[in-house]
């Protein structure tokens, strides 16, 4: 059999989502947020919301997500996408809201809306993707950089007396009556890219149930930031981020 | 079982995901091309032996990666 054979329409088993366009992406090689970005159109795609779905992209490395997922999207001030985002979904209830936003987004600079939106249980999800870092301004440290980590702002390592200690915003999610799922994955692997593609359907169902807020944490590299190959930085997430972000979900309301 | 896959090579920034992922390690980064943007793109060196597991594609930020299986 040769591969002209088999490479026939009837033979395709996996390929790009019609909803990720075929824009060059800006993002580094082996950059997480790519994965991130094609799980969220399979996601769409399957749930058939193609049209009723409504990004908020934020300030940071994914300011551009609109320009990739053929879907609607506003583009929200630095941290303020959880407040656009239930104003979208309050205004339009039969819309899949969702926001995308980074570490400097999410956990700095929005931390009170991200709170207050998921503490109000706002029917929306949050997509916050972690990799310790600010990656678009340089790599200068974040609310979650690992102790001991080196960032272009702490060459030396973070210090607690110094810089105070690294922020679980995905824990705290968990503390708040609003939220109804809050998890956290990976998508440095094949294993775990399946697990976070079932982790974000569920958040968007129960958002579309009226559930309450959903938060999904993608614990990711920067590999640009951390100064490491694509692979090095997968190995050095696995050995460094995961003792202290663990993976799994932190409460699921939705199921009973 | 099967497979091939085809790699949008100028959507390829050569991360070297897909070669980690491959269970075969038929999957490299060439050697000595380049793709417009001046990545060294990913390639099937083997042919004959890849089963369309789609873990290559499924890694690949991109999506440069389309995957065929024939029984």
């Amino acid at each position: 059999m040769t591969n002209q054979e088999i490479i026939q329409p009837e033979n395709l088993v996996y390929k790009k989502p019609n909803l990720l366009n075929d824009k060059h992406m800006h993002y580094c090689p082996g950059c997480s947020h790519s994965v991130v970005h094609k799980l969220i159109a399979e996601v769409i795609e399957e749930m058939g919301m193609e049209d009723n779905a409504v990004g908020i992209s934020p300030v940071g490395c994914a300011v551009f997500a609109y320009s990739y997922i053929d879907i609607d999207w506003i583009e929200a001030a630095h941290g303020r996408a959880p407040a656009i985002a239930c104003a979208t979904k309050r205004l339009w209830p039969e819309n899949l809201v969702f926001t995308y936003q980074g570490d400097g987004d999410l956990a700095c600079i929005g931390t009170a809306e991200t709170i207050h939106s998921l503490n109000r249980g706002d029917n929306i999800t949050i997509i916050f993707v972690n990799n310790a870092i600010y990656g678009m301004t340089g790599g200068q440290m974040a609310p979650t950089t690992l102790m001991g980590m080196k960032t272009v702002t702490c060459p030396y390592g973070r210090q607690a007396d110094l810089h105070g200690y690294p922020l679980k915003m995905t824990e705290i999610a968990a503390t708040l009556e609003g939220t109804c799922y809050v998890t956290r994955q990976a998508v440095h692997n094949v294993a775990h890219i399946r697990r976070a593609k079932a982790a974000l359907r569920k958040a968007f169902e129960y958002s579309m149930q009226g559930k309450g807020s959903c938060l999904v944490e993608f614990v990711a590299t920067c590999s640009s930031g951390w100064k490491m190959t694509p692979e090095a930085a997968n190995q050095w997430m696995e050995d460094h981020m995961f003792p202290f972000y663990k993976l799994g979900d932190l409460k699921d309301k939705g199921s009973n | 079982m099967r497979g091939a896959i085809v790699v949008d090579k100028e959507r390829c920034k050569g991360c070297n995901l897909c070669a980690v992922a491959c269970p075969l390690n038929i999957i490299r980064l060439t050697q000595k091309t380049v793709n417009k943007r001046g990545y060294a793109y990913a390639e099937q060196v083997v042919e004959g032996m890849c089963t369309g597991c789609t873990c290559c594609a499924q890694v690949c930020p991109d999506g440069c990666i389309t995957v065929y299986r024939k029984r």
